[in-house]
């Protein structure tokens, strides 16, 4: 991957903490439906997450889609991982996958 | 300018060509849509790399031209 100044940070937020979701706005005022719609879920499964608006650095909200190759916000990450998009992560939330995940790493209560 | 759901169908198909897509247009906006994607190009692929497949597909139009598209795919199931 190339080195990016942009990446060295991605790399340390998503190693720094355990759920990173790259959004538009924050959890409290989410500014896009999709981002809201995640972070309504990850309330609901009752998981802790640090969220980075990345609608505060343009070099952040293009960075995060090259890091991932990924072309949308929100994107959630899971001890470093990519996980999704706001699709995947509702679909994983309805099949229960994604409470699966995240009890399986400790994240919460099983 | 927003994308047609026929040239989102005929880009998909162009890199899919066994792909059966469904487009739905969900506000009559030309700009958020709902797409099902069944191709055997998926099979044994994670869901991100699926979507990724997709997105590759739309060249680069998805998250700038194309502001809005939920995607569901999967592979065909077994015969």
């Amino acid at each position: 991957m190339s080195d990016n100044p942009v990446f060295a940070r991605i790399r340390q937020d998503i190693t720094e903490n355990p759920v990173v979701l790259y959004m538009k706005g924050t959890p409290i005022f989410p500014q896009c439906g999709f981002s809201s719609t995640v972070v309504q879920i990850l309330s609901r499964v009752g998981v802790k997450f640090k969220g980075i608006d990345i609608l505060t650095d343009p070099s952040l909200r293009e960075g995060i889609k090259s890091f991932s190759d990924w072309p949308t916000i929100p994107q959630l990450y899971v001890q470093g991982e990519f996980v999704g998009g706001c699709d995947i992560v509702r679909e994983m939330f309805e099949s229960g996958e994604l409470q699966t995940l995240l009890s399986e790493k400790g994240l919460v209560a099983a | 300018m927003p994308m047609e759901a026929g040239e989102i169908k005929r880009m998909i198909v162009e890199a899919l060509p066994d792909a059966d897509v469904m487009i739905e247009d969900l506000r009559g906006d030309g700009d958020h849509y709902n797409a099902r994607v069944i191709s055997a190009a998926f099979k044994g692929k994670s869901r991100v790399q699926q979507h990724q497949i997709v997105y590759q597909a739309l060249k680069g139009n998805m998250g700038g031209q194309l502001h809005a598209l939920a995607l569901q795919t999967s592979a065909p199931p077994e015969t």
